[in-house]
């Protein structure tokens, strides 16, 4: 492996199945590129996201964390954005309080309409965590790649 | 231990493309648990389905993973594939490698790297599977339109003649829609009215259809097959039972001064009314804004008049509640306010009207009984600017970013009417582009251009400035590269056309998506345009984007045909991904029940063994499954971890986590 290869976070994007999934999968059919490092994880509405899986996510060597959902107001059932909006603001409250750099960890709202903002949104995201580097803090070194 | 294959999909080139397939197959081959992979140029072909199925015979296989296509788009294909196999359908996930890897990166490694990632997520995801099977619920065969315009009759009549029930809430106090208020329709100028109105009478007399008129909707719950909605039907301050729609109140009311909405404010009506000759139901209203009756206490006009004695001023809005198995949006549009567009002079003289303000003056029911005259001085026009794209294609972010589509068609149409009915008219159309698609269209264009003399001039009008009763335009002719100075008498302004204000509500209510600009979202752009992708919900018109009277009627029809299909089942399989509680680990602390927004979960008493022998009864949650829509909300708030989401369980989403982070 060349010793001067630029960093390359590995991100995990938890994304709802009626918006934010349909809207990534809008980017890919509309051809707008973001970087591979994005790995999506559908689920179905924002509110199935346990703040534990971010923890999860960092544990096993996560660089960033981004959760989409669809906009508040257009939850496919109802009120579900409105409880993942609350507790993951309960969670970047931890993550402050543990002395974890907040741009790790996302918040969007991207509709199924919104392929741009989708791959907007994520070359934004990547290029935010590429800056801060490896995630060092709450990986746990007894989980990394033997 | 599962037994998985893997199946990996060419997709022709989209994925072969970009990602090495054969690589991929390989790689993921070598992943614990699975027994078989390959890979296959189109793997929804009846060769590639083929070939799943054989393989799960031949291998025993327990799970599968299909690289492929976005699962919105195939897994219920694959689904049904494994089904017809002998296994369980809910043993397949589907790695994205189309739509969210090779469409959107361009280097080879890379896109495999990740494919190999996203496959080796659902292999760990397949893992923990578990078969489930769906439950079914019943369709309550009567469906629900919402908007009583051209679509929504339409819709209405078409699923009546199929022999369901079917109601249609009107917010206005008679149906119709916008059409009612068009003199001619292109291309054929035949008369609005004349085909509509059969249409109105035929949806009120057919005895599968109840028209809610001056009704708005006012709670919706419930999901597909199944729906509860609450009509809050407005007082009208008349008896509909008695009320036999003879006018006389109209006629006698002594509140003259009332802006006509019928005719856009061209002229007044009373405040006791029936908005026009045909309407149906054919019912006065009164009109509490404006009433002195209701205001003041004091009048009592129409009740004296009324030989029927169907005033009733104490009337009070009243609540239906109804269930349905189907609902349809046809709420359709309304032209944008041109308040931004003050270069045009709309506010400033009463000549420069809008397209819709025009079609009123054209008509012979209009306020002018079809004689074209200034709204001003009532003398005829001798010079007409009509200019197009007003809030329309508009890139300065003042109007809408879309085509209205309908502009280009109605304005030939006016200039074609004008120069028609009169010969000395001078008229000209300012256009960015002509836009004529449409069966006959173009050739109606170049009637207005060649037979009918209209001038056409590519360049936007820059001001409008009313002058000593003329309305000066300074205008660019691009093609003729000058500037143009127009004395006209009158300017038409083709106002862009916006979802109508009660669709962006009405789709919350629905929880059907809607694009940036409010209008309905369909399922698939290409495939599925008549459906929302909340089930159950269809769409009809202009609600799902701008559309012509032969586009709407064709998009109603559609949406009648999708509604006929939903009720025609006596149930629908229920969505098996449910939230379950683990009874053991559930202390009843009822903190699942507050979130769920379907009222899914209950609480019963259980026994279970307590220690040294004894029983113990505990209160714990219990899930119904042909309630829950499985969003998960309860399975975060569960403070004990009691409760999962069957096919998005904690293990599975976690199992992923930890492949794409290894």
């Amino acid at each position: 492996m060349p010793v001067n290869e630029e960093f390359q976070p590995t991100i995990v994007a938890f994304c709802c199945n009626w918006c934010s999934y349909a809207g990534a999968d809008l980017s890919g059919t509309n051809r707008m590129q973001y970087p591979a490092n994005v790995k999506i994880i559908r689920i179905p509405c924002s509110c199935r996201l346990n703040p534990t899986f971010i923890l999860r996510a960092f544990q096993r060597g996560a660089d960033g964390v981004i959760l989409c959902g669809c906009h508040p107001g257009d939850c496919h059932y109802t009120s579900g954005n409105y409880f993942a909006r609350r507790r993951m603001t309960l969670l970047f409250s931890m993550l402050d309080y543990l002395g974890i750099e907040r741009e790790r960890t996302r918040v969007e709202w991207v509709s199924a309409a919104e392929g741009a903002k989708f791959a907007a949104t994520m070359n934004d995201f990547v290029a935010t965590v590429t800056k801060l580097g490896k995630n060092k803090r709450l990986e746990d070194l007894r989980c990394s790649k033997a | 231990m599962q037994r998985i294959g893997v199946f990996v999909c060419w997709c022709g080139s989209n994925i072969a493309a970009t990602v090495d397939v054969e690589q991929v197959s390989r790689a993921l081959g070598k992943e614990p648990g699975v027994v078989f992979s390959t890979n296959y140029q189109y793997m929804c072909s009846q060769a590639g389905q083929d070939l799943i199925a054989n393989t799960i015979r031949d291998y025993a296989l327990t799970g599968v993973v299909i690289c492929s296509c976005s699962p919105r788009m195939h897994e219920a294909t694959f689904r049904k594939t494994c089904s017809r196999a002998g296994l369980n359908p809910y043993m397949v996930e589907i790695a994205n490698i189309r739509e969210q890897c090779s469409w959107i990166h361009k280097e080879k490694a890379t896109a495999t790297e990740k494919a190999i990632i996203l496959g080796r997520a659902a292999i760990a995801k397949v893992q923990l599977n578990a078969p489930l099977v769906a439950g079914t619920s019943p369709v309550k065969k009567r469906a629900l339109v919402i908007g009583g315009g051209i679509a929504g009759i339409q819709t209405a009549l078409d699923i009546a003649e199929a022999g369901f029930d079917v109601d249609i809430v009107e917010k206005k106090p008679t149906i119709g829609g916008k059409m009612t208020q068009i003199d001619k329709t292109f291309p054929t100028l035949d008369c609005a009215a004349c085909i509509l109105t059969p249409k109105m009478v035929d949806a009120a007399q057919n005895e599968k259809i109840h028209i809610y008129a001056y009704s708005e909707i006012e709670k919706i719950s419930g999901f597909v097959g199944n729906f509860r909605v609450t009509i809050r039907k407005k007082a009208r301050y008349v008896d509909e039972a008695k009320c036999t729609g003879c006018g006389l109140c109209t006629e006698k009311c002594p509140q003259k001064k009332v802006p006509n909405e019928f005719n856009l404010g061209l002229d007044t009506r009373r405040a006791i009314y029936i908005p026009f000759a045909q309407a149906v139901p054919k019912l006065a209203t009164i009109d509490a804004n404006y009433c002195t009756m209701l205001k003041t206490g004091k009048c009592g006009v129409c009740s004296k008049v009324c030989t029927a004695g169907a005033i009733d001023y104490k009337q009070k809005d009243t609540f239906v509640e109804e269930e349905y198995g189907a609902i349809v949006a046809a709420t359709g549009f309304e032209p944008i306010k041109l308040d931004k567009y003050d270069e045009f002079a709309y506010s400033q003289s009463p000549d420069v009207v809008t397209s819709l303000e025009f079609e009123r003056l054209m008509n012979a029911a209009g306020p002018t009984g079809g004689v074209l005259l200034r709204p001003s001085d009532k003398t005829h026009p001798k010079t007409i600017v009509f200019v197009q794209c007003v809030g329309s294609r508009c890139a300065d972010g003042r109007g809408k970013s879309y085509c209205s589509k309908i502009c280009c068609m109605y304005t030939a149409k006016h200039a074609m009417l004008c120069r028609e009915k009169y010969p000395d008219t001078d008229v000209y159309v300012f256009y960015i582009d002509v836009r004529t698609p449409g069966k006959n269209f173009d050739e109606f264009y170049r009637r207005a251009v060649e037979e009918y003399g209209v001038h056409y001039v590519k360049g936007m009008v820059g001001k409008v400035v009313p002058q000593d009763g003329k309305l000066k335009v300074q205008a660019s002719d691009l093609l003729g590269g000058r500037q143009l100075h127009i004395d006209a008498d009158m300017v038409v302004l083709a106002a862009a056309i916006e979802p109508d204000k009660s669709a962006r509500p009405l789709a919350t209510m629905l929880t059907a998506s809607m694009d940036t600009n409010d209008f309905f979202t369909e399922a698939h752009p290409k495939l599925r345009p008549v459906e929302s992708p909340t089930a159950g919900i269809f769409l009809s018109g202009t609600c799902q984007g701008p559309k012509d009277i032969p586009e709407t009627v064709a998009q109603a029809s559609a949406a009648a045909a999708k509604v006929i299909g939903l009720l025609a089942k006596d149930s629908l399989t229920c969505n098996p991904c449910t939230a379950q509680p683990d009874e053991q680990m559930c202390n009843g602390c009822s903190s699942c029940e507050k979130v769920c927004p379907y009222g899914a979960i209950t609480y019963a008493d259980k026994e279970f063994r307590g220690p040294n022998r004894t029983t113990l009864v505990r209160r714990v949650a219990q899930v119904n499954p042909a309630v829950c829509q499985g969003c998960g909300a309860c399975t975060v708030a569960c403070p004990s971890g009691a409760m999962d989401l069957k096919g998005f369980s904690n293990a599975q989403i976690l199992a992923e986590v930890d492949a794409i982070c290894r």
